[in-house]
């Protein structure tokens, strides 16, 4: 009998539910959600967009806890996951359903109240997509399935600044792409020198399904494809040079740093040493990328630079 | 079902930290809805 099916009599922490929520993707959700709002333009009262990141993140941790409900079995079978709150048996599996449901289900209302129903909109269909097309549909079925979740991770910018304009324009879109090809290659770089066991609870995690070296082609293409995206903002004059040039900069030495992860190029005493730098690397990349686009927008609004491609 | 004394008391421990933490959410977001109101009332008059 495993724990999951274990009845607990006493009632669950309020830790064990803050744990539920995912607290540490959650910081991740949060720092783009407000650099979404810091880029997008116009103007939003403090209060309007304290309730619009914390509706961001009530939709994350909602979806996160139906995620736990979910894969309870699953996580029961990996180390690094054994000891969540419902393979631990420290919970009912029907209190995390229930607490997710109320969650997501308060975090768009939450929104559509006080924001409007645009951004509520997307927030349930961010909830949907990682809750249910991600995580119960094709997460287990496809060896793809780390693009499929960059997709979640992709909405909080977007939602953030439509959260702002209240309109759907081609730089949240952008937001949205640059983050959703940024995931693969940054977790395969991770999944290239961390062995997890995956396998083992028959998740399709691909350097398992298709071998390291159709990951390594991948990584590149990835990375090959996410420069243009990066560097979209400012060709179509919705940034200034400082945005362009610190996009451009940094699309080069991730191309730079892929090369050698594509090519297994062994040097040193650590053989996975290009793994770990271009992980290392990709976290860097998405911190200053974002960072450089909320200086860049905030410098405009103080009318401090000019607009347009070259400006 | 029966309780021991000590399982009684850690119910009734995590039960009043729960009901702390639910009373605690709902007066946050009593006010944070009177906020948004004066917020909103205001952009509009």
């Amino acid at each position: 009998m495993t724990a999951t099916t274990q009845p607990t009599s006493l009632p669950a922490e309020w830790r064990d539910f803050f744990a539920l929520t995912k607290p540490r993707v959650m910081t991740l959700v949060i720092f783009t959600a407000i650099c979404g709002m810091l880029a997008a333009p116009g103007n939003l009262h403090p209060v309007l967009a304290f309730t619009a990141i914390l509706a961001i993140a009530m939709g994350a941790g909602g979806s996160a806890a139906l995620n736990h409900w979910w894969e309870a079995e699953i996580d029961a079978g990996m180390k690094r996951t054994a000891n969540r709150p419902l393979p631990a048996g420290r919970m009912r599996r029907e209190d995390a359903r229930d607490f997710g449901v109320f969650l997501s289900g308060f975090s768009v209302a939450l929104m559509g109240v006080a924001i409007g129903w645009l951004a509520a909109g997307l927030l349930l269909g961010a909830i949907v997509y990682y809750a249910v097309i991600y995580t119960m549909w094709l997460k287990p079925r496809t060896p793809q399935n780390i693009v499929i979740g960059g997709g979640s991770g992709a909405f909080p910018p977007l939602i953030g600044w439509v959260a702002v304009t209240g309109e759907l324009s081609a730089m949240p879109i952008l937001l949205f792409a640059i983050i959703f090809f940024w995931t693969p290659p940054h977790f395969w770089a991770l999944a290239l020198f961390v062995k997890t066991d995956y396998a083992k609870v028959g998740i399709p995690m691909l350097p398992v399904v298709s071998g390291e070296r159709v990951t390594r082609q991948h990584i590149l293409v990835y990375t090959l494809v996410l420069a243009p995206l990066a560097i979209a903002p400012w060709a179509i004059g919705g940034t200034s040079w400082i945005y362009g040039s610190v996009a451009l900069a940094l699309s080069v030495l991730f191309i730079a740093l892929a090369v050698p992860v594509f090519k297994e190029a062994r040097s040193g005493t650590d053989p996975l040493a290009p793994e770990k730098r271009l992980f290392r690397f990709s976290i860097f990349y998405l911190f200053i990328l974002f960072g450089a686009l909320v200086v860049d927008r905030m410098l405009a609004a103080r009318g401090l630079i000019g607009e347009g491609v070259l400006a | 079902m029966s309780m021991t004394p000590e399982e009684e008391a850690e119910y009734k421990r995590r039960q009043k930290s729960r009901n702390l933490a639910i009373g605690g959410m709902l007066l946050f977001f009593v006010v944070l809805f009177y906020a948004i109101t004066i917020v909103r009332i205001g952009a509009q008059g």
